[in-house]
Order: C-alpha cells, then sequence, then structure tokens
C-alpha cells in the first residue's frame, strides 16, 4: 500500500495515495468535481477549467484534475467563488455553442446539456453573433460539427493514445480552432468510433446513428459483439425492436467503453434486407419460401429416414453461435445419429495449448492479462487488425505502465511503435523467440499472445520454452470468431467431446474430409459457409443449412432454415481468452429461429429428448459436462465474464496443425458477415490486409 | 550600425553600453571592449559561486514575470543525468516592447557571453535563441554573429581554451504571441503548435526536450556579463532594494522622444517621461500609461509618479512588466484602445482552455459593437464581469494579460464606455440585438 | 518535392541542431524557410516535410494552421503589413492602415490580382518606440507617414 495522504475536501476528511489527482480524490469521497477534458486513463489538459477548486492558501482557484493530493490540503469545490467560476466558464462555453440541443444526436445525454442544468446560469449574456462554421462527413461513420466542439481534446487523445491512430488533431488557432481529420477533409483510420463515443457534446456525431432516434426512446442490452474473439461488450441500442446504436458507454464487460468498428457499427448485418425470413426448400431444383412447418415437416421426415437407414452424416458447426446451440448441437449429432462427424473452422490451436499446460494453474490468460502483465510477447498475429480489443488493451498498458512488449510478425504491425523489440518471422518464429530468450527471462512475468502459426509441436516447445525461462508466464491462443473458443470447448470436433474429453469410439470426419466425402447422404450445416470456396464431394447428400442469409453454402442446400442472429438471442459465447460472457437477446427476429430453437423443434418431431431446451438449461448440463465451465453463475448473470480453467488433465487430442488456418480478417471484415455489413463496405480503408 | 533613437545623457548605461558604436557586433570589437572576461571568470567559479553572485545582483527576469534569475538558475538539478539546456526568449512580442531587438542587433556576444555564464552555472551543453519569426534580419544577423563566435572560438568545442563547450543556435517563431510564453515557446522549440505545458514541472526540471533547461529573456543574459564584471553588490546598488540594476524600458506613444532607454530600476515614472523623454508630445496632458506591455493595468495621469522598480509597481496595482511604456495623451480615446487590447489577445488566444478562448472573444465582440455605436447600458458591467471572470481561471497567463488592462480601463475611464453606450439611439437596459 | 541547393543546405544543418531523434524540432523553421522559396505552405510541402520528419501530414497542418505568418495561399509579392496595435495606433497607425487600404485597393489578408501586392493588418511587430511601422516582406519600415507609405510602394518594383 503506498503512503496514504490525508486531506479535507468541503469538511470531509479524504484520505488518497500519494500522487492520486485531486479530482479523482474527490470522486472516491463521494464528491463531483465537474470536468470535461479530464478523462480517467489519456493525458491531461487542464483545458476547460470546469474543475477549478478552492485550495486553502493558492492565490488563485486551481484545477484539480491536475494537482496531486497534499497532506493537510484544504479544499472547497463548492465554495462561492468557484460556483461562480464554473457558472461563467459554461457561460463562455455556450457563446459559440449552438442551441440546437432538439435536433442534436446527443440530446437527452449530452454532458454540457447536464452541466449546464446542474451547474450553469439560467440566463445567458450574450447577444453577439455567433461563430458558424458547417459541418463536415469525415467519413461514412464520423460526423464533425465544428460550432458543437467545445474543444476537450477528448477525441484527439482518444485515437492518439488510446487507439494508437493518431487520425485526429486540432488546426488552426483562438477561437477557429477545431478538429481536423488525417486526410484533410476526410478521415482514414479504424474507424472505431471512439471519438464519438467519448465526444461529450454533439460534435462527432455517428453516420450509422444520427437523425435515428431521441436517445430516451431506446432500449438498451448488454450483449457479445458477433465478430472477432475478443468478446467485448456491445451495447445496443434499439427502438421498435430494430438495432440503431451500438456502444459500450457504461464501461460494463471486459473491453470497458472500448469498441472497434465492428462492434460499434457492424451490427447492421442484422437488419439487412437479404436476411432470410422464411424457411427455403429445394423444389424443382430451386429454393423456394416454404412456411416453418412444412420445412420442419421435410426436415423430420429426412432426418428420420437417414437415422434409421445409419445413414452417412456429416455435421459442420459454427464459430459464432453460442455454446447452448454448439453443445446441443454435437449432443443431437452424436446421441441422434450416432456420428462424430462433427467439425467446424478451427482458427486456433487452443487443445495443443491446454495439453502442454496440463497440471499448470494461472497460465491461461485473460483480456485483463494483456493490461496488467508486466510484459508481452505476440507471436504472428497483426494485433490491431485481428483482436482490436486486445491489442487495445496491451496499448493501455504500454501507455500506463511501459511495458516491454515483444513483437515476432510476418509483417509490420501497429504494436511495432511501442515494442522493445520488433522482429519479423513467419514460419520460422520458434528461432527468432529462441533470440530473444535472454531479454524475456529478464522481465518479471510474460503473456504469450499467439496466432495460427503456433500450433502443434511447435507451439509445445513454445510452452517449453517459456518454463525455462524461470518467470511466471501465461498464454492465450488466438481465435478467429465471438465464440471460435466455445466450438471447440463444447466438442464440436470429430476426436473430442465437451470439455476436450476423448469421444467414444472412433473418431469421426474433419471439416474437409466431409467435403470430400462422397458417401455422406445427410450434410447439416448450422451457422457457418465451408462451401464458400469449396465443393460438396457427395453429390446425393441431402443438405440441410441453418442461417442467416443465402450463403454459397445455403445455395448448395436442399433445405434452409433462417435462423437468429446473436443478437437475437440468449445464451452464452466465450472469447479467446476462454472467458464466458452472457449473451442478452437484443433485437426481434422476423422470421428467424434461434439454432437452439430449431434443434428443439426437431428433437421434438423426431421424438428424442434432448432435455429442457432453453439457454438456461442447457448452461446448466454444460457447467456439469463440460471441463472448466463450473464457473461461478452469479458472474455470468450479472453481465460479467467468467474465465474457464479447462487445464487439469491431459487433452487426448490428435491435433492435425494443416487443419488449423485463421481467415486473416482485417479490422474491416468478418467472415461471411462482411458482405452483408454496410458499414464495412461503405468506409474507404477496406479490408486491406494484415501486416501492412 | 544606426541607433534608432538618440540616446540620452540620463539614461545608466550598462548594457546599452556599446550600442551605437562601430562594428558593435563584431567579435573584435566586442573583446577589444572588455568582452570575455566575465566567461573567464566564471571558468574559475564553482557553479554555486556563479549563481550565489547572480542572485546578490537581485537581477529579476527582463521578460515580464519579474521572477528572481538566480533562484531559477538554482533549481536547475545537478544531479541529473539528463543534458541541460539553455533557451533564450526572444519572441518579443508584448505590445509596446521593442528592446530585445537592439541588445541582439548591436551587442548579441554580449547575450551570447551571459548565456555561457548560464551555461557554465548550471552545465549546459547547448542552447537555442528563439527569435520572433518577423525579426527574421535579426535572426540573419544572428546566424552571421554565431558564426563569427564559432570562427573566432567562443562558441564549439574549447571555447578560449577553457575546456568548456557549448552550441548555440537560432530558432525562428512563425508568429504566435503565445510562443513568448516559456513553455509555448518550448513547445514551438519542440516542432508543435505553442500551446503552454501544464506546470509544474518548470522548465528547469523538464524543459526543452523534456530537459532540466534555463530559460530566460535576452536582456536578461545579457546583464549578466556586467554582473559577474562589476560584482553582484555593485549591480544591485544600481538600483532599489530588492530590485537590482537598470533595464531598458520601451517609451512609445504621445512622447516627444520615444525610444528605447536604460535606466536605473526605481527611476520615477514622470522623471523618467519629461527628462528623458522629452515630455507630452504637442504639449499635451497626459492621461494615462501601460507602464510595461500591453498585459499591464493601465495607469492613470496621477497614479504615474511612481518608482519604476517591481514592487513599488506591485503596489500601484500593476506591473513593470517587459518594459514597453506606452504614454497617451487626453485625445486619447479609451475605448478604443480597450478594443484594440482585446483584438490583440483575441487573435493570440492559442484557443487551449474555454475562458480565455471564448472570454476575449465575446469581450472583442462587444466593444467592438460598443464602438460601432451598437452599445447598450448593461454592456459596461458585462465588460467588467467578464473580464474579472477570466482573471485567475484561464490555463496560462494570457487570459489575465487579457483581462488585467480591461479592467483596469473600465474602471478608470468608465465614463467613456458609458458615452459611447448613450450615443447609441437604440441603448436601453433591455437587451439589444446586433446582427 | 524539390528545393533548391541552398535550402537543402539549410535543412540538412537545422537538423543538426536538435538531440537525437527530436529532429521534429526543425519543422517550424523549415516550414519558414521553405515558404519563402515555395511561396506559400502547399499540401505538397507539408507532406514533404511530414515525410522528412517522420510525422504525419495532419501534425504538420496542425502547426502550420497555429502560426499567423506561415499561409496556405500564396501572398504578393510584396506583402504590406501594417501595425495597428497600441503603440502605432497612438502614433496614427490605424490610419496608416486605411490608408494603405485605398493605396492598394485591398483589404486585410487580401492579395492584388495582378499578385504584386497583398496586405495585412498585423499585431505589434516590435517596433513600437518607432511607431507607427510597417512591414514589407520582411524588412522594417519605421515611423511611417502616409506619404512615406506612398514612397515605399512606390518604389516596390
Amino acid at each position: 500500500m503506498s503512503n496514504l495522504v490525508k486531506l479535507t475536501i468541503n469538511d470531509t476528511p479524504v484520505e488518497a495515495p500519494a500522487g492520486t489527482l485531486l479530482i479523482d480524490a474527490a470522486k472516491t469521497a463521494g464528491i463531483e468535481i465537474p470536468a470535461f477534458c479530464y478523462y480517467e486513463g489519456m493525458s491531461l489538459q487542464a483545458a476547460c477549467r470546469m474543475c477549478l477548486v478552492e485550495i486553502e492558501k493558492a492565490p488563485k482557484l486551481m484545477a484539480a484534475c491536475v494537482v496531486p493530493v497534499a497532506e493537510g490540503m484544504v479544499v472547497r469545490t463548492e465554495s462561492e467563488a468557484v460556483v461562480k467560476a464554473r457558472k461563467t466558464t459554461l457561460e463562455f462555453l455556450l457563446t459559440n455553442h449552438p442551441l440546437d440541443c432538439p435536433v442534436c444526436d446527443k440530446g437527452g445525454e449530452c454532458e454540457l446539456q447536464d452541466m449546464v442544468f446542474k451547474y450553469g446560469a439560467g440566463e445567458s449574456r450574450f447577444t453577439e453573433v455567433k461563430h458558424h462554421v458547417p459541418e463536415k462527413q469525415w467519413s461514412p461513420v464520423v460526423f464533425y460539427d465544428g460550432p458543437r466542439c467545445i474543444l476537450c481534446y477528448r477525441c484527439v487523445r482518444v485515437c492518439n493514445e488510446g487507439m494508437g491512430v493518431g487520425a485526429l488533431g486540432v488546426v488552426n488557432r483562438g477561437v477557429v480552432s477545431e478538429i481536423a481529420p488525417s486526410h484533410g477533409d476526410h478521415l482514414e483510420c479504424d474507424e472505431c468510433g471512439s471519438c464519438i463515443d467519448i465526444c461529450p457534446v454533439g460534435a462527432l456525431t455517428s453516420g450509422a446513428y444520427r437523425y435515428k432516434t431521441r436517445p430516451w426512446e431506446m432500449e438498451h442490452t448488454g450483449t457479445i459483439c458477433t465478430h472477432c474473439s475478443d468478446g467485448c461488450k456491445t451495447t445496443l441500442g434499439t427502438r421498435n425492436g430494430e438495432i440503431v446504436r451500438g456502444n459500450n458507454r457504461d464501461r460494463s464487460g471486459v473491453n470497458g467503453e472500448f469498441l472497434c468498428v465492428k462492434g460499434r457499427y457492424a451490427f447492421d448485418f442484422n437488419h439487412h434486407p437479404e436476411r432470410l425470413q422464411a424457411p427455403l426448400l429445394r423444389v424443382d431444383g430451386k429454393l423456394e419460401e416454404v412456411s416453418w412447418s412444412r420445412a420442419l415437416q421435410v426436415l423430420v421426415e429426412k432426418f428420420k429416414a437417414v437415422r434409421d437407414a445409419k445413414g452417412n452424416v456429416g455435421v459442420i458447426g459454427s464459430t459464432r453461435t453460442s455454446n447452448e446451440e454448439a453443445f446441443l448441437l454435437q449432443k443431437f449429432a452424436r446421441t441422434v445419429f450416432g456420428t462424430n462427424n462433427i467439425d467446424h473452422h478451427r482458427s486456433g490451436d487452443v487443445a495443443t495449448l491446454l495439453d502442454a499446460l496440463s497440471g499448470k494453474t494461472g497460465a491461461l490468460g485473460t483480456s485483463a492479462d494483456c493490461y496488467t502483465s508486466k510484459a508481452v510477447l505476440i507471436i504472428g498475429a497483426d494485433l490491431s487488425q485481428q483482436h482490436p480489443f486486445l491489442a487495445n488493451q496491451i496499448r493501455a498498458n504500454v501507455r500506463h505502465q511501459k511495458t516491454p512488449v515483444y513483437v515476432v510478425t510476418p509483417g509490420a504491425v501497429r504494436e511495432d511503435k511501442t515494442a522493445k523489440k520488433a522482429v519479423r518471422a513467419g514460419e520460422d518464429w520458434l528461432a527468432a523467440v529462441e533470440n530473444l530468450k535472454s531479454s524475456l527471462a529478464s522481465e518479471k512475468e510474460l503473456l504469450v499472445v499467439f496466432g495460427d502459426a503456433v500450433k502443434g509441436e511447435g507451439l509445445r516447445k513454445l510452452v517449453a520454452l517459456g518454463d525455462s525461462l524461470g518467470i511466471p508466464v501465461k498464454y492465450i491462443a488466438l481465435v478467429d470468431y465471438a465464440n471460435s473458443r466455445g466450438a471447440m470447448d463444447m466438442g464440436l470436433l470429430p476426436d473430442l467431446g465437451p470439455g476436450y474429453h476423448a469421444v467414444e469410439g472412433k473418431a469421426g470426419l474433419t471439416l474437409p474430409q466431409m467435403l470430400a466425402a462422397t458417401d455422406l447422404d445427410l450434410v447439416w450445416v448450422v451457422g457457418a459457409n465451408p462451401l464458400k470456396n469449396a465443393s460438396l464431394g457427395s453429390s446425393k447428400a441431402f443438405v440441410v443449412v441453418q442461417d442467416l442469409f443465402r450463403t454459397e453454402t445455403a445455395e448448395r442446400a436442399d433445405l434452409v432454415l433462417p435462423a437468429a442472429s446473436a443478437y437475437e438471442k440468449n445464451g452464452t459465447v466465450t472469447n479467446t481468452c476462454g472467458e464466458v460472457q452472457r449473451l442478452m437477446k437484443a433485437a426481434d427476429t422476423v422470421g428467424a429461429k434461434t439454432d437452439l430453437a430449431m434443434f428443439g423443434l426437431i428433437a421434438r418431431g423426431l421424438g428424442v429428448n434432448l432435455g429442457k431446451v432453453d439457454a438456461d438449461n442447457v448452461f446448466a448440463e454444460i457447467q456439469k459436462t463440460v471441463r472448466g465451465y463450473n464457473v461461478p453463475l452469479p458472474v455470468i448473470v450479472t453481465g460479467g465474464a467468467a474465465q474457464t480453467q479447462a487445464v487439469n488433465g491431459r487433452v487426448p487430442s490428435n491435433v492435425l496443425p494443416e487443419l488449423i488456418r485463421s481467415a486473416g480478417d482485417t479490422l474491416f471484415t468478418t467472415g461471411t458477415l462482411t458482405k452483408y455489413s454496410k458499414v464495412l463496405n461503405e468506409v474507404m480503408e477496406g479490408p486491406g490486409g494484415l501486416y501492412r | 550600425m544606426k541607433l534608432y533613437n538618440e540616446p540620452s545623457p540620463l539614461e545608466t548605461r550598462v548594457i546599452s553600453k556599446r550600442f551605437g558604436t562601430q562594428n558593435s557586433w563584431r567579435v573584435d570589437t566586442y573583446l577589444a571592449t572588455g568582452g570575455m572576461q566575465a566567461f573567464k571568470k566564471a571558468c574559475e567559479m564553482t557553479q554555486d559561486q556563479i549563481i550565489d553572485e547572480v542572485k546578490a545582483s537581485s537581477l529579476r527576469g527582463r521578460g515580464g514575470a519579474g521572477f528572481p534569475t538566480g533562484m531559477k538558475w538554482s533549481f536547475v538539478p545537478r544531479q541529473s543525468e539528463l543534458p541541460k539546456y539553455i533557451v533564450v526568449n526572444a519572441d518579443e512580442s508584448e505590445p509596446g516592447t521593442c528592446k530585445d531587438r537592439l541588445l541582439m542587433e548591436h551587442d548579441p556576444i554580449q547575450m551570447v557571453e551571459g548565456i555561457l555564464i548560464a551555461a557554465k552555472a548550471v552545465g549546459a551543453s547547448k542552447g537555442w535563441v528563439y527569435i520572433r519569426g518577423e525579426y527574421r534580419y535579426l535572426i540573419d544577423h544572428m546566424d552571421a554573429v554565431l558564426k563569427e563566435c564559432y570562427e573566432r572560438n567562443l562558441l564549439g568545442k574549447n571555447i578560449l581554451g577553457t575546456g568548456f563547450d557549448f552550441d548555440l543556435y537560432t530558432q525562428t517563431g512563425a508568429g504566435a504571441y503565445e510562443c513568448g510564453e516559456e513553455s509555448a515557446l518550448l513547445e514551438s522549440l519542440e516542432g508543435k503548435r505553442g500551446v503552454p505545458r501544464i506546470r509544474p514541472p518548470f522548465p528547469a526540471v523538464s524543459g526543452a526536450f523534456q530537459c532540466p533547461t534555463v530559460l530566460n529573456n535576452v536582456e536578461t543574459f545579457s546583464t549578466v556579463p556586467a554582473i559577474l564584471n562589476g560584482g553582484g553588490k555593485w549591480y544591485a546598488d544600481l538600483g532599489t532594494p530588492r530590485n537590482g540594476g537598470t533595464r531598458l524600458v520601451c517609451l512609445a506613444g504621445h512622447v516627444n522622444k520615444p525610444g528605447v532607454y536604460e535606466v536605473p530600476l526605481g527611476m520615477n515614472m514622470m522623471y523618467f517621461l519629461n527628462e528623458i523623454g522629452g515630455g507630452m508630445l504637442g504639449g499635451r496632458k497626459l492621461k494615462a500609461i501601460i507602464p510595461g506591455g500591453s498585459s499591464c493595468p493601465i495607469l492613470s495621469a496621477e497614479e504615474c509618479d511612481v518608482a519604476m522598480d517591481y514592487d513599488t509597481m506591485a503596489k500601484a496595482g500593476t506591473m513593470l512588466g517587459s518594459g514597453g511604456m506606452m504614454v497617451m495623451d487626453e485625445t486619447t480615446d479609451m475605448v478604443k484602445v480597450a478594443l484594440r487590447i482585446m483584438r490583440f489577445y483575441n487573435h493570440e488566444s492559442c484557443g487551449w482552455c474555454i475562458p480565455c478562448r471564448e472570454g476575449t472573444t465575446w469581450l472583442r465582440k462587444m466593444l467592438a459593437r460598443i464602438v460601432d455605436g451598437n452599445g447598450a447600458a448593461r454592456d459596461v458591467d458585462l465588460i467588467g464581469d467578464l473580464a474579472q471572470s477570466m482573471l485567475g481561471r484561464t490555463f496560462c497567463p494570457l487570459g489575465d494579460a487579457a483581462a488585467l488592462p480591461t479592467i483596469s480601463l473600465i474602471k478608470k475611464w468608465r465614463p467613456e464606455f458609458e458615452a459611447y453606450v448613450a450615443k447609441n439611439p437604440f441603448a436601453s437596459t433591455e437587451l439589444v440585438q446586433v446582427a | 518535392m524539390t528545393f533548391s541547393p541552398q535550402l537543402e543546405a539549410r535543412f540538412a544543418e537545422l537538423l543538426t541542431h536538435y538531440p537525437e531523434g527530436r529532429q521534429r524540432g526543425a519543422l517550424i523553421p523549415m516550414l519558414m524557410y521553405a515558404q519563402d522559396e515555395v511561396g506559400a505552405v502547399t499540401q505538397e510541402l507539408m507532406e514533404e516535410l511530414a515525410k522528412r520528419l517522420g510525422i504525419t501530414t495532419l501534425q504538420v497542418d496542425e502547426v502550420t494552421g497555429y502560426y499567423s505568418m506561415l499561409h496556405k495561399k500564396p501572398q504578393g509579392k510584396y506583402h504590406v503589413q501594417v501595425c495597428t496595435n497600441v503603440a502605432c495606433m497612438l502614433r496614427g497607425g490605424a490610419e496608416l492602415y486605411d490608408h494603405a487600404c485605398k493605396k492598394l485597393n485591398l483589404g486585410h489578408k487580401q492579395t492584388a490580382a495582378d499578385g504584386k501586392f497583398s496586405l495585412e493588418e498585423v499585431e505589434c511587430i516590435g517596433a513600437c518606440s518607432w511607431a507607427p511601422a510597417i512591414q514589407v516582406n520582411y524588412d522594417f519600415h519605421h515611423e511611417v507617414t502616409t506619404g512615406k507609405l506612398d514612397e515605399i510602394l512606390e518604389g516596390l518594383k
């Protein structure tokens, strides 16, 4: 414990660790000192002057955001002088701020409005002409209204310090100063929209959200982003059942208020006009819309026939559906069809990692570790592109703790800029890491974050190298999508069941084997698009696809069932760090059903008992049966993240490293869903590729 | 090099003694007239001895703030591993001020010697003379002077065989009053917008390129050689207690002999005005004096019978500032003066903090409206109130600089503002909307 | 972008003035000296200096817009700057500026169509004791009267 400093704020004794800023010390004592430019975690500005307070013996009012606490300090935050100063500062601010609150997106959740309401004067004495400049559009998602801007520089800092992008700056001088984008009249950046969220007023507004609704007309649902595997919580604002906004201003979830372009805007696929709203049945060679009852009737008949004939079945699961759905899918396949022909697109070698760490405790890194670890090693991943939240955590770690970061990647990455050492290595990554060994060994601890190049024997060697460093080492195996990790944990694998237990009987076919097989009678694809760049070997197979869209795979299907998206269901997903979080239904479906509901209906049609098919019930079963998933329920139910610790024994896996391959999504792609996100297709940065 | 104004026999010429003499800026002239003796002396002294001598002189910063120079130097950490730097504030931008120009034109090596002594005192190895961009002729001149200093081993390695190394460069500004504020100047030196830094840390601890830095005005450095030559006590005794020595005063406005004159601190302002400045232009009556640059509260004629030193001026409710004295006669329209001053600060406000950015804009617009004949009675009180609302609440002293003269103007010449407002046929206590 | 050998030499010299890795310090001098040669701080110039100093064009733009002597549009061959700040105002600076406006038929920050003259009402240029003062490009003229102003302007070819 650092030594505590005793001071008095508004006659209340307060204790705070030495070095604490007065504004923070007051906050811990429940005393609000208002501020615009001060923002926790960002560099100090002392620009807005809202936090001026009276400190005894100081000749003038002091900015509480830059003054550290001192022993015996006597502070007043509500004295006459302070109240007057705030009032005039707000009056000054409003001189050039347009009072267009009724048509401003921020109206109702504007910090300036709130401050004026709480601290401002009721009457304005300003009768001069306001300075006006027209609004500008900087990108499909970012608009800037200069006159509304109060120049708190939060946006500049979140872009530069937070994101490491530096796409926003301040141009001109004095009262005509304004925020400017990176490329003259437009932005080329991550398009993350952090600048919009952090803007205390309506100066920066979102292309996706502007003029859609008033904030108080929305309902808010905190759920987990369905794109990459970092597991960010995105709070979806819905109006009349339609999602109109994504952000995370309440800082819930592992990500705090961080979101990337996908978490903030790419919910738009959900309302894409091509969303399937009715089942499609192949009639005379063409897919035609049919009713749900007709579709289920056909499906149940087909399933019955294949089951009864002991036909060959192939089941391909999803990297985005919930744990409950993945669990139930493999249970269905294994118990009803008696097959282990179950797989999904694998993007990271979690099985080998868990096996190599067998018997160790505390060796699995969490997203929080990315911020707290005293050293970080990144191998074979363009983290800022592929895992923007983990990258953000590591940037913050460097910014706040000056943590050394080692980078071993095949090409240039953003992390190079702040890295202690950045080495270029692709397949030969292990040799490069060995060269860093003495530096790594001098660190106090290490977090290793690795991509799909690190797998099989190479991964075992990496863990052995980690063991030889003599310091605590944790690992994060990076995977692609929102529930890539959960798909593995739930046993969507031909040789491993839930919790990485060996399957009963012979291992089934892998995904490529299923695609190549010519003798499959039934192929059941749930939330995946394996035929995007492939064709199905078995021409006789009856293909059932559950999906949101008519994907390439759906085009080959005999029956397509419209599925609900992750934002339309309850359940849980597991992020790349193995943290389990809860999906909450935010939007209503039109015609589509959740995969879980479909499994239930099919089971009922077949007369099979899969237990009570609802998310809570299935999760209870997962808790009991899946290794590592006996996590405290209250943590998840209250919107928290619970890390699974699935490393208490060997994993009897025959890992096939050649099957482990990341799809290589960038910040602006998200697999099959990319096509259906208007925002991702509009921003001019485009996919661009990794390692630029 | 010719002088712009005739010197006065009543001056005490310590740092301006070479002004106007032939080739005064050349190394030969400088060495032939006692130059570099102080530096050689400094090389025989310890760091503390040099600083103590400067402290004994009671030299206070000549840029405007008047901080004791010796004390400033003593704040530079001795133990620091970081390189230490000297930065000269030659951004001379305070309206009314035109003295540093002359020091660099006429006796630049005197300043260089002062810099070298400061460098010796704090262990600095490198320095920059930050000169406002408008003074391009002077930057070119200084570049030539520094070149000769290098050629003659007054700069560079093993200076004059003393074993001391020092590099000195010029750095041009690009038009920003704010860069006269020391931390904004440092930002500018680093190639950034001239926005002040949060202090502490002060430049002595974290200055240029985040290294310990001594930052002083041209005149301050130029004074140092004389202090070491004549001794701190000798220099202090030229002025009044705690207000050592002489300083250059830039006399401007409605006087017969405007010009830059070196006088001892503590000289009576009216004596200076009448005896050195030749009295009021056209024999008109004195109305007001801005004593030390436009950032100072303005003195009315009856307040001008004061001693020109830091402490007395403070007691009179104003400042000695940068030495830019502007004299106004009875014909001066004080409302227009208020507007002109506010236009300046509004133009120069960096925009970083709210009270200064918005306050100067509001006041500028309102004063312009009053001068245009569209003022309202309520405006008069509002001017004072807004200026008070900026005072002491801005991020840097620019807000105070805009507020102080305005407050004094509205307080001392309120009837003039009221007269303007009364001339407006539409003026009333009611709100007047002007497009 | 190419510069004259003299300017290149100046840039090379400037870059030696700053501590290792802090060469951004050269930005403002580079902008000023380059502006003299190029005629304005053009987009191309900003990009070039950004590249040379390893910073973004936006960072150069931030600086360019801050300083009043840096201008993105070309000025006249003779840029006439009349100070009207207090010291000059007391000695007729405002009248001098009005005279210059009429004489050149230009307003604040305007450039003549033929590109010969541009005019600017400037803040204190540090010639207060010899007011009113003007600057034509970098040249100072002290104690300027309307007559003297006419002479100066007519003397410029």
